[in-house]
């Protein structure tokens, strides 16, 4: 039976058991469930970051967004910087990760190597490739390392100024993302690749299989749960690149380069319109949300399939 | 073409020397498969190589000269980035801010996952699946009701602020990771510290953490690479130099001094050498954890 001061000794465990959470879930809801609200909230109001007050007006700001034209270019540029990710960046570490995936000697150095332009920074990926990039000229010689080896090497048809020809600086852009990028897809695919049973492929040899129909017939089947989650993280990621965008050409080109996270930022600081930032800000999130789901509902299409 | 020296040594497949088509078709094989692995290594190591010897070159040398070993070797870039271009200040700044947050991260997250794996209290669930959320959702421009929460707050353009918004950064995915490590881990250790009357405080602090040390080691690499480099909270929440950590301080520096290649290039060295040598020393951990990670999703 309970004796009466049970439930009171019991109130004080778990209170004890909760204060172990209590430092978390206190940074949290001050810097993450707030912020997550109040950008709701902002999204509704007028609002210059300054002054006390902010005016509401509903939907105003959402109904600008969806006429903005600046913005949905920056979408599309968005997109374009992840169409070049998920095709050449995981095509490309897929790739690596299958010859990498078999008896074949300096194994470690090439995946240690790899995973090298992951761990820098944005900032510093950016400003190394705008100096390789660069497109000045002294003394009749090309600055930038590109541009001077195109020259040498035959190829000076091919010069250009890379990085301030809006034609070519968002593939520029997306290039250099994919270069930062593809030792996560990499690591993580070979990581799949590994937990393959090897049985699988022998068992396919003895039955006469090609390498190509063991590739598509055993390898490719199981590392579609693998393979989809790299997709997942490569479209969140590339959707939301910006810091290579301003550490490779600033702002210095117009509109050319925009991507809806420098659109956000100069929302922001450039003309004080916090609302209208955060308008965006939920516009994007569910749009990268609607993605998610989207891709989350194909795989397991996939999967039934 | 480039060449690295440690690219000399291409021997994938067997010696020729056996007569034999399948072993020469091997060989062939193996050779080309190398050949691709190279030409890779050689892309993502040349670009950090070609920012070391620009860094060693002089305003004068560096638009003209393009062999890859300069001429004449000059260290005082790294010098004077450290003290004219406010390295040092920089680097000071991003180390402080690294070190806090990362300890800040493994004391609040291992306290929480431990209680979410181990003790028991009312709306455990609840709390759990929120950070879980959390890692779900992705919120661009969070950013800008963070920057007005810590205008309100009287916390913006100060360290503790900083540190504060980038514990709660790297918060969610290790309490997540703690909690899989805790749940898998046996608590037979524990139980026999708790009939010894260790206190709950006592057994997290004296049995779980040193069991916890792989997951904690995972964490540890993972929050130090993304505080070290970290931009965009940096930019918005510390307008003084004296407070700014390396990221936000190349930026800077590079929007000043434009056409100071040396000096720039010598700016990265100094904050993706330290970085580097870290990976270099804890790759280990790393490829572990991203692998755990793909298994996971």
């Amino acid at each position: 039976m309970r004796v009466k001061n049970f439930s009171w000794f019991r109130l004080q465990d778990n209170l004890k058991n909760f204060s172990f959470v209590l430092p978390a879930i206190l940074i949290f809801s001050i810097f993450y469930i707030y912020p997550f609200f109040d950008i709701f909230r902002l999204s509704f109001h007028e609002w210059n970051g300054i002054t006390p007050s902010m005016k509401l007006v509903g939907l105003q700001n959402f109904q600008e967004l969806m006429q903005d034209g600046v913005w949905w270019q920056a979408m599309w540029h968005a997109a374009y910087i992840t169409l070049i990710a998920l095709t050449f960046q995981n095509i490309l570490a897929f790739a690596l990760a299958l010859a990498c995936d078999r008896e074949i000697r300096m194994k470690r150095f090439y995946r240690v190597v790899f995973f090298i332009p992951p761990v820098l920074s944005e900032v510093v990926v950016g400003l190394i490739w705008q100096w390789i990039l660069y497109a000045g000229m002294q003394d009749g010689q090309h600055i930038g390392l590109l541009n001077y080896w195109l020259t040498k090497t035959g190829l000076p048809h091919l010069v250009h100024n890379w990085l301030s020809d809006p034609t070519t600086a968002l593939t520029c852009i997306a290039v250099v993302h994919s270069w930062k990028g593809f030792g996560w897809g990499f690591i993580m695919l070979l990581a799949g690749l590994q937990t393959i049973d090897r049985q699988l492929y022998e068992a396919a040899r003895v039955d006469g299989a090609s390498s190509w129909r063991l590739f598509t017939n055993v390898t490719v089947p199981m590392m579609v749960p693998v393979m989809l989650v790299v997709v997942i993280l490569t479209v969140l990621a590339s959707m939301q690149v910006f810091v290579l965008v301003l550490s490779m050409v600033g702002q210095g080109l117009g509109y050319h380069t925009e991507v809806p996270v420098t659109r956000i930022l100069s929302a922001m600081t450039g003309t004080n319109r916090f609302g209208y930032a955060c308008a965006m800000g939920v516009n994007f999130g569910v749009i990268l949300i609607m993605v998610s789901v989207a891709f989350k509902w194909l795989s397991n299409r996939m999967k039934q399939a | 073409m480039a060449v690295e020296p440690d690219e000399a040594g291409v021997k994938g497949g067997r010696s020729m020397m056996e007569n034999n088509s399948y072993v020469v078709q091997r060989t062939i094989k193996g050779f080309l498969i190398h050949m691709f692995l190279i030409i890779f290594a050689v892309t993502c190591l040349f670009p950090l190589f070609w920012m070391l010897r620009s860094a060693l070159m002089t305003n004068e040398t560096v638009f003209t000269d393009k062999s890859f070993i300069p001429h004449t070797i000059n260290f005082g870039n790294f010098a004077q980035a450290w003290t004219e271009g406010n390295f040092g200040i920089y680097f000071f700044n991003s180390l402080l801010y690294t070190t806090c947050v990362v300890i800040g991260i493994v004391l609040v997250s291992s306290l929480a996952a431990y209680s979410f794996s181990r003790l028991d209290f009312p709306g455990k669930n609840f709390f759990f699946y929120m950070f879980v959320a959390a890692m779900m959702i992705p919120l661009p421009g969070s950013f800008v009701p963070l920057y007005r929460l810590m205008t309100v707050l009287g916390l913006i353009n100060t360290r503790i602020g900083y540190i504060l918004c980038m514990i709660n950064v790297g918060l969610s995915m290790s309490i997540l990771l703690l909690k899989t490590f805790f749940d898998k881990m046996p608590s037979d250790l524990e139980d026999a510290a708790r009939i010894d009357g260790c206190s709950r405080l006592g057994i997290w602090r004296h049995v779980a953490l040193p069991l916890a040390r792989p997951a904690l080691a995972v964490i540890v690499i993972f929050n130090s690479l993304n505080v070290w480099n970290e931009y965009i909270l940096a930019t918005l929440l510390l307008n003084d130099r004296s407070l700014m950590p390396l990221q936000r301080g190349l930026m800077v520096f590079q929007g000043t001094h434009s056409v100071d290649y040396p000096l720039l290039m010598a700016g990265l060295t100094i904050a993706a050498i330290p970085i580097v040598v870290i990976y270099l020393a804890m790759q280990k951990h790393i490829v572990k954890g991203l692998s755990s990670g793909a298994i996971v999703g």
